[in-house]
């Protein structure tokens, strides 16, 4: 009986081949590229292999470099809770308040109908209602509740955690709605039969059943934020900055080393907080 | 015989082929490129990539011509990271600076342009006229020649090897909102003056910003460069010490990258008070909204752009490039541009190509007599209206510096990245 189980082993191997050569070739190759480059020297216009450290000296030694990383914290902070709530609601609802199944998948697609146009055109589109003459400008001078535009309606964080928001609470709308559906219905007529409030069993049985999911989203979330330079030079007008928009600076006047170890650590940072993340729950169970 | 043709656009050079090759029995020149299907792929930035210029030229020589519009730092990098992804760079000269030296562009030979010698003087000994001082900064001319067919240094006189064949300059300064200021403006100063706080706006591109930036400080009696074109790293740091300190208070409403967000930054109000592209006023106005290109007591800060050709260009092909860069000089386009409000390195061959009228106008500042309007047929000007700034000798003579790559471009680069980050 030794022969099909040699056979299993190399069916098994060869199964995985096809995606680790692909993972190899485009994510793998490319990050070890990154890191390399990240050491390189660079003039005006050239770019000259080297291994030194200067791109990592200037990055810690500048104050900016700082200031960057926490906006780049405080946009995912930010984003994060406001995605959390409203995702939470919106699946919450459509989980356990539409009865019926069509509903409930008619509603889902509903939620996705924003996502047939790019996320560019979303964003930008609130540039003309958030603007010092822009529609939510004027309609709250009509109505009386302002005398004088708002300012930081537009080209401010409230703009940029806005757009973010906008574009992305989907993500953290489906993973939640998953899990939530997931959930044996019987649980909470036990909790109900128990004496439990609504309260009670929303806190005590269906928010630790949904972590899966929230830990989901956020990672989707977090990673999308943190990654993310075109909405926050869009929305803020260039007047703040994210890491990413500190790599695509360094890309645009050719400064690429530069870029790269400011990437690396970006990239550092993304895996050493998703890491975390995964400390609190186990998403396995998910999968 | 008459040696220019306003109604079909010959130049000299076409018409004696075009004469040679009657003569002789054959096919005007132009057919050639119709047979053979020559595609020329211009990378530049926006400021002259016009379809209707695409159209002219597939009409008027066969060439067809692709056009891609970037900004100018991704036509920097296009330019000197991917060569064979361009035939032609339509680049400003202080681009030319940067990626010259990379050896991704070729020369070329200024005895096969037809209009070399009525090429501004700007571009060939730097003098616009024969007393004028030249500017600060990457003057059109210190980048404008070259030792030879592959060379890649920079010869200050004309070597008859011509880095870039200038196409459009201009005089910038400050686009103000008229109607939203109300009262003159006369400085650069004005650009950080706490009234227009987080009403105010920069370009984002480093090359060009900066040189705003020491227009702004010299204006402001802070300090008094003895090269704006070429800062010390003290200068810099000085520089964009006071704009980060400015931008910290929130003078600044938005930055700009590319030219029509300057456009709605200005159209939509946010912003009163910006740097600016000419163009760019002409597109605000066209939407009905009051611009000023305002002209500055300290000057204006000029840029030159020209059309290079790929190292990789032979053959028939680099012909062909030839022979739409003489077309580019022969008239039609520049007249076309110069109705943007730009003005063409041969001014003398769009002067066919207009009106007395617009003439008078674009180039010699004078008093319209009818409608002005753009080549896309909308109207800009009624009668009695004159240009922003006056004529072309005033304005060009007021030139104060041109838009730069200085020794401490590194440094400045990284400095410009923190201040935008700031």
């Amino acid at each position: 009986m030794q022969k099909p189980r040699v056979n299993n082993a190399l069916t098994g191997w060869l199964m995985v081949s096809p995606l680790a050569v692909v993972l190899f070739i485009f994510l793998v190759l490319p990050i070890v590229m990154i890191a390399v480059v990240s050491f390189w020297q660079t003039t005006a216009f050239s770019v000259i292999p080297a291994f030194q450290f200067d791109n990592y000296e200037f990055l810690f030694g500048s104050p900016v470099t700082y200031t960057v990383f926490v906006n780049t914290f405080k946009y995912a902070i930010l984003t994060w809770m406001f995605t959390v709530v409203i995702g939470f609601t919106v699946a919450y609802y459509l989980a356990f308040h539409i009865r019926s199944l069509t509903w409930q998948v008619a509603l889902f697609l509903l939620c996705t109908i924003p996502f047939l146009t790019s996320n560019i055109i979303r964003m930008i589109s609130w540039i003309p209602f958030l603007g010092r003459n822009g529609i939510a400008n004027s309609a709250l001078i009509s109505w009386g509740v302002i005398d004088q535009p708002v300012e930081w309606l537009l080209f401010s964080d409230f703009s940029v955690v806005l757009a973010f928001v906008h574009i992305y609470t989907l993500f953290m709308v489906v993973p939640i709605f998953n899990t939530m559906m997931r959930i044996d219905k019987s649980l909470i007529e036990a909790a109900r039969d128990g004496g439990a409030n609504g309260a009670q069993i929303l806190w005590n049985v269906i928010v630790p059943l949904t972590k899966p999911g929230i830990m989901i989203g956020t990672i989707f979330v977090v990673t999308l934020v943190m990654g993310d330079f075109f909405t926050v030079r869009i929305m803020s007008g260039s007047q703040s900055a994210n890491v990413g928009r500190l790599i695509s600076n360094d890309i645009s006047l050719l400064q690429y080393p530069s870029a790269s170890a400011t990437a690396i650590i970006l990239l550092i940072t993304v895996l050493i907080v998703i890491g975390i993340l995964l400390r609190f729950v186990n998403i396995r169970k998910e999968l | 015989m008459t040696r220019y043709t306003a109604r079909n656009g010959l130049s000299r050079r076409t018409l004696l082929k075009t004469g040679v090759a009657a003569a002789a029995g054959t096919l005007a020149a132009p057919m050639v490129w119709a047979q053979s299907n020559i595609v020329l792929r211009q990378a530049g930035t926006g400021v002259s990539a016009f379809n209707d210029i695409a159209t002219k030229v597939q009409g008027d020589l066969g060439i067809t011509l692709e056009m891609t519009a970037l900004d100018s730092d991704s036509v920097t990098q296009r330019v000197a990271t991917q060569p064979d992804s361009f035939d032609i760079a339509d680049i400003e000269y202080w681009i030319c600076k940067k990626v010259w030296p990379t050896g991704n562009m070729q020369a070329m030979d200024t005895s096969r342009i037809a209009n070399y010698d009525k090429i501004a003087g700007t571009f060939r000994s730097g003098k616009l006229t024969p007393t004028s001082d030249i500017a600060q900064g990457t003057a059109p001319h210190t980048v404008g020649f070259t030792s030879g067919a592959n060379g890649k240094d920079f010869i200050q006189e004309e070597s008859g090897w011509m880095t870039l064949i200038p196409t459009i300059y201009n005089a910038d300064t400050l686009g103000i909102r008229p109607d939203l200021i109300n009262r003159p403006i006369r400085n650069w100063s004005e650009l950080l003056n706490p009234e227009f706080k987080g009403k105010a706006s920069i370009l984002d591109i480093s090359s060009i910003g900066i040189m705003d930036m020491a227009m702004v400080v010299e204006s402001m009696g802070e300090y008094k460069y003895p090269d704006k074109g070429n800062m010390t790293k003290a200068e810099i740091d000085l520089t964009l010490g006071i704009f980060t300190e400015a931008k910290k208070n929130g003078q600044f409403r938005a930055f700009w990258k590319s030219f029509d967000e300057s456009v709605n930054l200005m159209a939509s109000g946010e912003v009163v008070i910006q740097s600016m592209w000419s163009p760019a006023i002409t597109a605000v106005r066209a939407q009905g909204v009051p611009c000023i290109y305002q002209p500055l007591e300290e000057g204006y800060r000029s840029w030159g752009g020209g059309m290079g050709l790929a190292a990789s260009l032979k053959g028939a092909k680099l012909d062909a490039a030839y022979e739409y860069i003489n077309w580019y000089l022969s008239g039609w386009a520049g007249g076309f541009l110069m109705r943007q409000g730009y003005y063409s390195a041969v001014p003398e061959t769009s002067k066919e190509f207009m009106s007395a009228d617009e003439w008078g106008f674009w180039y010699e500042g004078k008093k319209s007599k009818g409608d002005i309007v753009s080549p896309q047929g909308s109207k800009l000007e009624g009668p009695g209206a004159v240009r922003d700034g006056g004529s072309f000798i005033e304005r060009m003579g007021a030139v104060a510096c041109w838009n730069s790559v200085m020794d401490q471009n590194q440094y400045m680069v990284r400095k410009w990245n923190e201040f935008i980050a700031a």
